[in-house]
């Protein structure tokens, strides 16, 4: 094939750029994972230098473990982000699919209606928000944080969904509509499933701001209950700022589940964008 | 919007507004409705307990007098420093490790994509406490790490220290968000069909020159969203300035950017307590300045991008 768009010394290079971009990406995390493993001595003696036999201490786990309920908190921040996801996907699909498919009157006007809320942030409406969730009663419930959060996701996720739902061809859909099918399965047995990769990459922007995010969580569900990780490890590192045992092992464990997370999705989401790129 | 004469009254498509509404009916009711509510609160006042309509009087306060118009124009410029960092450091490194991981038959990229993107799924907080630590004259891995090089003298403690804790944290949140650019420019890298590089193959136009005359222009619109993207991201900042240095924005509010001076102004301070009206206000201009970003990018940059279809 293309032999001129490969030479040694062009990929030495590129790889010794991405290895030191790697290590520039991983080594905070790295260090202060293998900190939390260590003696508060041997955390400020050699804060470079893995755990070793005489260094390795898990007192700041034991502490973490004694005053958070974190499994707790990593099941409520679960259930938001699946579900404020899955109605992201479904409900901006939907839409998308009718703003870009159909011609009706309205159409250019309620695109740029949805469309305003990518730029908007959601934040600025913080104060008629909690009203609203006050008297509604949705104070202190996951389900005020779901529907925050996808009336968050909604604009983007239409917006690029509509952008790939365009590239559709209407041959294929046409085809559809001559063998009889309605347009609810043209949608959800045509369409849907060849926009999957524009979904996976939906998906990673709408999940990482929700599951991050500190301001609602702390503004509309604070109570131990429906304390989020985020919010729940914001609390504890405030309240534990100078044992660094904790500290360390604290952002170890907010980190963890996430990365363990994300290595599940992100197979998931390299398969949607390189078969899209096949296709 | 006359399309060819309609053979007959065509039947109601009732499937348009179904697939429509739960998105409209939720996004209306939580965020649009919410939104308008706040812009009107900015024209209110709390006077002696009762909310009064005060029209622009707010605005008024906030740029005529000397203490909310400095803490603004303050708060304005930092916001625009940040924006300023991310469109010099951030996209361009994520566009070029765009590039390499999309060059052929590289090996490891699957591994590079998984690494980098890693800082961006952690959250603000984390990421916040992390770089507090790493950066700590107390705990000294930053000078460790200078005094490998032999630049130990170059360090201070960069978050404490006016002139430099804005810039240190544009430069962690560069850090932490540049594997957004680079996925975005990753995936229309990979779209461009083989026909069009082989065709540019055929005609000598490999590596470098390659990158510059036939996919930069190619992948423009996805830079274009990445810069508006980013604008909007910033001009809403508010997580990373908090978690790493309080609401108070310090060292003496180097740091405050419209994200901070809102939440101060909205939920009070040590002494000060929150005022609604003035948060509202503040939020309003906010508004104002982000839909004019997103004016100048749809009038001005959209329309010049050409776009390719394949």
């Amino acid at each position: 094939m293309s032999r001129a768009t490969s030479s040694l010394p062009r990929s030495a290079a590129a790889h010794a750029i991405l290895i030191l971009y790697t290590i520039i990406a991983l080594f905070p995390v790295l260090v202060v994972v293998m900190n939390s493993f260590k003696a508060r001595n041997a955390i400020f003696r050699a804060p470079l230098m893995p755990p070793t036999t005489t260094t390795f201490d898990t007192v700041g786990y034991t502490t973490v473990m004694a005053q958070g309920d974190f499994l707790l908190y990593f099941g409520n921040s679960l259930t938001v982000t699946v579900v404020s996801l899955f109605l992201v996907l479904l409900f901006g699909a939907m839409a998308a699919f009718a703003l870009s498919e159909y011609r009706f009157r309205g159409n250019t006007l309620t695109g740029l209606y949805l469309a305003l809320g990518i730029m908007i942030p959601i934040r600025l409406g913080t104060v008629a928000i909690l009203q609203l969730m006050v008297a509604s009663g949705l104070v202190n419930t996951l389900t005020a944080l779901i529907l925050v959060y996808t009336a968050q996701g909604l604009p983007l996720a239409i917006f690029i969904l509509s952008e790939f739902m365009r590239t559709v061809s209407d041959d294929l859909k046409n085809a559809g509509r001559i063998d009889g099918l309605s347009e609810y399965r043209i949608f959800f047995r045509l369409v849907l499933p060849l926009v999957r990769p524009a979904m996976a990459t939906v998906a990673v922007f709408t999940m990482i701001p929700i599951w991050n995010d500190l301001w609602f969580p702390l503004i509309l569900a604070p109570s131990e209950s429906t304390k989020t990780v985020t919010l729940g490890a914001q609390i504890f590192l405030g309240q534990f700022v100078t044992n660094w045992n904790a500290v360390l092992a604290a952002l170890s464990l907010a980190i963890l589940p996430v990365l363990v997370l994300y290595f599940i999705f992100s197979r998931q989401l390299i398969r949607g964008i390189t078969s899209g790129a096949v296709k | 919007m006359t399309q060819a004469p309609a053979p007959a009254r065509r039947p109601f498509r009732w499937h348009i507004p179904v697939l429509l509404a739960p998105a409209v009916l939720v996004y209306s009711a939580i965020m649009i409705l919410p939104l308008f509510g706040t812009l009107q609160l900015s024209l209110f006042r709390n006077v002696e307990g009762v909310r009064t309509f005060v029209g622009l009087a707010n605005f008024q306060t906030l740029f005529g007098d000397a203490r909310w118009s400095a803490s603004f124009w303050n708060a304005l410029w930092n916001n625009t420093w940040f924006f300023i960092i991310h469109m010099v450091v951030q996209n361009p490194i994520g566009v070029a490790l765009a590039a390499l991981l999309s060059s052929p038959r590289l090996r490891f990229a699957a591994f590079y994509r998984t690494a980098i993107f890693i800082p961006t799924i952690l959250s603000f907080v984390i990421v916040g406490f992390v770089w507090k630590l790493i950066l700590s004259p107390l705990w000294g891995v930053a000078p460790n790490l200078l005094d490998l090089v032999g630049l130990k003298s170059l360090f201070t403690p960069w978050l404490g220290k006016e002139e430099y804790a804005l810039t240190t944290l544009g430069l962690i949140s560069v850090w932490q968000f540049v594997g957004i650019p680079m996925m975005l420019i990753y995936a229309a890298l990979l779209s461009i069909p083989d026909e069009v590089i082989e065709a540019a193959e055929l005609d000598g136009v490999t590596g470098w020159s390659q990158f510059w005359k036939i996919k930069l222009p190619l992948i423009l619109p996805s830079i274009g969203i990445i810069s508006i993207l980013t604008f909007v991201g910033n001009f809403n900042a508010f997580d990373l300035i908090y978690s790493a240095q309080g609401a108070l924005a310090g060292p003496n509010y180097s740091t405050d950017i419209l994200g901070t001076f809102l939440y101060r102004t909205f939920f009070g301070f040590q002494l000060q307590s929150g005022d609604p009206y003035m948060g509202s206000t503040i939020a309003s201009m906010m508004f104002v300045i982000i839909l004019a970003g997103v004016c100048v990018y749809l009038f001005a940059v959209q329309t010049r991008l050409r776009r390719y279809q394949f």
